[in-house]
Parts: structure tokens; C-alpha cells; sequence
């Protein structure tokens, strides 16, 4: 097997896709958000659970390659008790670690677990996998901005 | 040497004597070594190489014959013109097709079912009119007709398929009835292999008067058509999946109903007389070939045509069938390992499941294995739906694929059993 493929199928990703975490439906989800891939047929929904600006709780539902189910598991692992506001920095820290050649030392360390997936970057057809539950977040985180915007 | 150098095009060899080796040799694409592995190219469903007489041809075109066709009264337009038609009595032959003017000059399949669901369809077609087509079709044998159904308030109705990814021809039988205006099922299923039994199909439309249409997108490079025979009223198949290029195909029609039908798009080619109040329509075939064609592109599938030809469909069958066999029995043997499809009539055409990982992981291991295979819903989505699968993986062989692709292929797959079993190691 070749570095790449290492990278890219490090254990934490084979784990998360095969035993992914949070993988159910949420009670009572302030939102709820499918992601879905027509290239290859990966599908989920994303559910949150937002009081005063922070997301409580952050759980999906789906099918799709192993690539996809451990970036959901990590990501609603990592985002759940994080501000909504963080929750974008985080999105944009992920979106510059899957699509640059050589993400900055400190966005890493930021991302921290969260890295595993940057072995998507020598595999252009399979960035959209690692993405497909950050969208979804952040539609969801999108959809927050504009009942705020709207209740002003 | 290669077999194309034999001038003798219409009487293949024994297949004792066919000399594989040497036609892989033939298709200068398969000599390149992706991550320093050899290419085993197994995605021959989606599309095929091309031999080196298809690229010599359209290249020869361009060098010396180019010129548009039907239009210039001197030399180099009356060759061009001439390598066209020529083409034309080509595919005739190649299908058996009872008359030249039968044949159209497409884009490709997806053209070629359009035409027939906005040319012949449309305006025949009167609210709860149905249309039959089966639960194994490609997208554009779908969605056309869809269209159709949308512009009309026609029905779509779905011939089932039972788990073997067969048709279920008593159901069928059933769907048949006065309110159907057309059926339109694939000749050989691009996501199962499955080959249904058209024939039977065929006869049971026709005594009800119902016309047929055949998707011939994958049937065409793998077996011998004969559409005197079929007696099938539309046909279809692409270049590009005939060891030809992309962007040209063919649509053959009976001649009573293509004289029928009103043209599928105007310009120029497909009149015979224009004024600002109203044209005369070109007869057949040119009546549905507005504008310029793709003139390369059919003289590289005419070549195409030539070189099957020369090596015979019989012998393509036979050797298909022979590597079919060596997969399905590797491919049964590999742990975890479920094959989607087991039609007892089948072509080189494998789609599976496995338990480990999900075809797209599969997929992407597999290329850096140097094997190339196609992961997705395959254009069926509702058939993956059918299986209760989101997608499947799936090898398709060419006459130029041999045992060592598909050894490289199993062991590619067990591979892929070891990185998600977790039994890598550091
Ligand atoms: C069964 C079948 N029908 C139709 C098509 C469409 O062919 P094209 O994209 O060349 O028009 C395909 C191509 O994948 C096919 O496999």
C-alpha cells in the first residue's frame, strides 16, 4: 500500500466509518439538514441542537463510503457544546485543510483529530466525501444567520 | 501482427486461432502503468479504448479528407461525402439492418431515445397512454420518456425484474394492454449484465401492434445483432462504447415509421426547400440530421465496426463469456464478496457489493492498484434502489482484457478486505 492510501485510510477514519459516532436521530432537532452526494449516491441527514447560540447536540443518519461516515462522526463529535460562531471558524479551518496544498501549522492544530482527513487532498474526487456533512452544517449554520437576521 | 492487418473483414478466424495478445496490442492506451502498475481497465461499461485503426482513421480524416459533406461540388467534399455514406452502409450491414436509410447519425444513445420520445412519441401520445419500459434502464432510457409523460399525461409503467436481475415476463404480459404506445428496454443492462429475452419481448408487443425500441448502448460491442431478426422497430447504440469515439451514434428506424414522424430538430441538411413561410423536409436519413455532423467521428465508428469485424462477434461472445466465468468464480471466492446480478443470461458485465467497504472506497483503492473499475449508482439509480443498495462496484470486461486483469482486480479486492478489517499493521 503507497503513503496516500495510508493517509487517507488512517485507523481513526476506518474506525469512525465502520463504528461512526452520534449516528442516530436527534429528539426535538432545532435543525435538521440532508447532505447529498449525486456522484456516488452518499446520503445523510444532519441533526442539531441549538439553545442560546450554541449547539448542544449534533447527531446524522446516512449512507455512504467510509470516507464520508467518519467525517460526520468526527465532526458532531467535535462540534457539539461549541458556539455557532466557532462552529463557522471550524467550518472554514476544514474547508483550507481538505482543499490546500499545505495547511498552515496553526489551522492543524486547530483541527486537531479533525486532520485525518486532510488525506483527502492527493484524492480530488473524494474531497467532496470528507465535505458532504460540512455543508450540511453549514446550511444548517446558514439557516440560523438568516431567523436571526429575520427576527431582527 | 495484429489481426487488423488482414484485408479478409468479414470472415473472422476460428477462435482457436484468434490471437488475444496481439489485439490487446492493438489499443496503444492499455500499454500505460498508472502508480507503476500495469492498467487493467475494467470500466469498459462506461466507455472502451479505441484501437489504433480508429485513431488512425480520424486521424487520416483530418489530414486529408476533411471537407463538410453534402454540400461542396468539388473533390475533397465528394470524399468526405462519400467516406460518410459510407459509413452508413457499414452500420447497415454491421446490424443487419434491412435498409440504409435507416440508419441515423446521432450523438449517441441519449440522443438517439430523445428523438424517438419527442419525434415519434409526443405527439401520438394522449393522457393515461402508458409507456413501458423496464426496471433495469439507464437513465436515458428513463428520463426521456419522462418528459414525454410530463409534456403528454402518458404514464411510465416499469416492467419488474425478480432478484436475479431478470425480467419477470409474466408481469409483463400484464402491463401489456391497448393504453400501451411503445416499450423501450435495454438490449443488455449496463449495472447487471443482465441480457433479457428481447425477442420473446418483442413478439408479445407486436401482436398487440405495440412498436418497440431496444437500448443497444451495451449490446452492440458485445454480440452479434441482427435486427432483421429482432424485427425491433427503433434501435440504438454509441460510438464510443463500440471501441469508436465519443460523440457519435446511431439510430436505426423502420422506415414507415421514420417517414411518419416530423423531424427532431431543424437547420440545415435537413430540408430540401426553404422559404420564410414554410420548408420542405429532406427525406430519409437526412430528414434527422440537421446541421453538420460529427464526419470524423463516423468514419473512426465505421472503422471501429470494420476492426469487430475482423476479429467477428462470435469470437468477441466467446472470449467474454470465457473471462466472465474466470471473474464471477475469482470474484465469488474473495471473502465478503456479494455479486449484484446473477441473470442466467449474462454479458462480461459484473456488479458487486462488498462487506468490508463501500464501493466508492473500493474504487479508490482499486485505482492506485492500477485497476480501474466504476463505483456509483451507474445511471440506475432506482435499480439500486430495486437491490437496496446505494451503489454498487463494477468490472466490465473487453475482448482485450485478459486473466491477469482480473487477478489483479481480486487481489486489488482483498487488499481492500485487509485495510478495513484493520489487519494492515503500521
Ligand atoms: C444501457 C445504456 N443506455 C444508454 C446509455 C447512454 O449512452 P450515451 O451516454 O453514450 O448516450 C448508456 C451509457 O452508459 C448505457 O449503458
Amino acid at each position: 500500500m503507497n503513503d496516500e492510501l495510508r493517509a487517507l485510510y488512517q485507523e481513526v477514519i476506518i474506525d469512525h466509518g465502520r463504528h461512526p459516532r452520534n449516528f442516530k436521530k436527534l429528539d426535538h432537532p432545532s435543525y435538521t439538514q440532508e447532505g447529498y452526494n449525486p456522484l456516488c449516491g452518499d446520503r445523510l441527514t444532519l441533526y442539531l441542537r441549538i439553545a442560546d447560540n450554541k449547539i448542544i447536540d449534533a447527531s446524522f443518519e446516512g449512507q455512504g463510503c467510509a470516507i464520508s461516515m467518519a467525517a460526520s462522526s468526527l465532526m458532531t463529535e467535535r462540534i457539539k457544546n461549541m458556539p455557532v460562531t466557532e462552529a463557522r471558524q471550524l467550518f472554514d479551518a476544514f474547508q483550507n485543510l481538505v482543499t490546500q496544498p499545505d495547511p498552515p501549522k496553526k489551522i492543524r492544530e486547530y483541527l486537531g483529530k479533525l486532520t485525518v482527513l486532510g488525506g483527502v487532498r492527493d484524492f480530488p474526487v473524494r474531497i467532496k466525501c470528507a465535505t458532504l456533512p460540512w455543508h450540511a452544517l453549514n446550511a444548517c449554520l446558514n439557516n440560523i444567520t438568516k431567523q436571526i437576521v429575520s427576527t431582527e | 501482427m495484429s489481426l487488423i492487418d488482414r484485408s479478409a473483414e468479414h470472415s473472422s478466424l476460428p477462435f482457436s486461432k484468434v490471437d488475444w495478445p496481439a489485439i490487446r496490442r492493438d489499443f496503444p492506451l492499455l500499454t500505460q502503468q498508472p502508480y507503476g502498475k500495469p492498467l487493467a481497465y475494467l470500466d469498459n461499461a462506461a466507455t472502451t479504448q479505441k484501437p489504433n485503426i480508429v485513431i488512425d482513421s480520424v486521424a487520416h480524416f483530418y489530414r486529408f479528407d476533411n471537407a463538410n459533406v453534402h454540400r461542396g461540388v468539388y473533390q475533397l467534399s465528394e470524399r468526405a461525402t462519400a467516406a460518410f455514406e459510407a459509413a452508413r452502409d457499414k452500420i447497415k450491414y454491421f446490424l443487419n439492418a434491412p435498409l440504409r436509410e435507416e440508419i441515423i447519425f446521432v450523438r449517441g444513445a441519449t440522443e438517439a431515445i430523445n428523438l424517438v420520445a419527442q419525434s415519434y412519441a409526443r405527439p401520438r401520445l394522449k393522457p393515461f397512454d402508458e409507456i413501458l419500459i423496464s426496471a433495469m434502464e439507464h437513465h436515458s432510457n428513463i428520463v426521456p420518456w419522462q418528459m414525454v409523460c410530463k409534456q403528454t399525461g402518458a404514464q411510465l409503467k416499469v416492467i419488474p425484474i425478480n432478484d436475479n436481475g431478470e425480467i419477470m415476463l409474466d408481469s409483463y404480459r400484464a402491463l401489456l394492454s391497448e393504453k400501451t404506445k411503445i416499450v423501450a428496454i435495454t438490449h443488455l443492462s449496463n449495472a447487471l449484465g443482465s441480457i433479457p429475452p428481447v425477442q420473446k419481448m418483442i413478439t408479445m408487443a407486436h401482436a398487440r401492434e405495440i412498436p418497440v425500441l431496444l437500448d443497444g448502448a451495451q449490446a452492440a460491442a458485445h454480440f452479434k445483432v441482427d435486427l432483421q431478426t429482432l424485427d425491433c422497430d427503433f434501435y440504438t447504440f454509441s460510438g464510443h462504447k463500440i471501441y469508436g469515439p465519443t460523440g457519435v451514434g446511431m439510430l436505426y428506424g423502420k422506415k414507415s415509421y421514420l417517414e411518419a414522424m416530423e423531424p427532431y430538430q431543424g437547420g440545415g441538411e435537413m430540408i430540401s426547400r426553404v422559404s420564410f413561410e414554410s420548408s420542405d423536409y429532406n427525406s430519409l436519413p437526412y430528414k434527422f440530421e440537421a446541421g453538420t455532423p460529427n464526419i470524423a467521428g463516423v468514419v473512426g465508428l465505421a472503422a471501429a465496426l470494420g476492426y469487430i469485424n475482423t476479429i467477428g462477434l462470435d469470437n468477441i461472445r466467446q472470449r467474454e463469456q470465457q473471462l466472465l466465468n474466470y471473474a464471477t468464480q475469482a470474484l465469488e471466492q474473495t471473502a465478503g464478496l456479494r455479486i449484484i446480478g446473477m441473470a442466467k443470461h449474462k454479458a462480461s458485465i459484473i456488479s458487486f457489493v462488498l462487506d468490508s467497504a463501500h464501493p466508492h472506497d473500493i474504487s479508490t483503492i482499486l485505482d492506485q492498484q492500477g485497476v480501474a473499475i466504476r463505483a456509483g449508482h451507474h445511471c440506475a439509480m432506482p435499480l439500486m434502489t430495486r437491490f437496496n443498495v446505494p451503489a454498487t462496484a463494477r468490472a466490465s470486461f473487453s475482448f482485450y482484457n485478459n486473466e491477469s486483469d482480473i487477478e489483479q482486480l481480486v487481489q486489488s479486492l482483498q487488499l481492500v478486505n485487509q485495510i478495513f478489517s484493520g489487519k494492515m499493521g503500521e
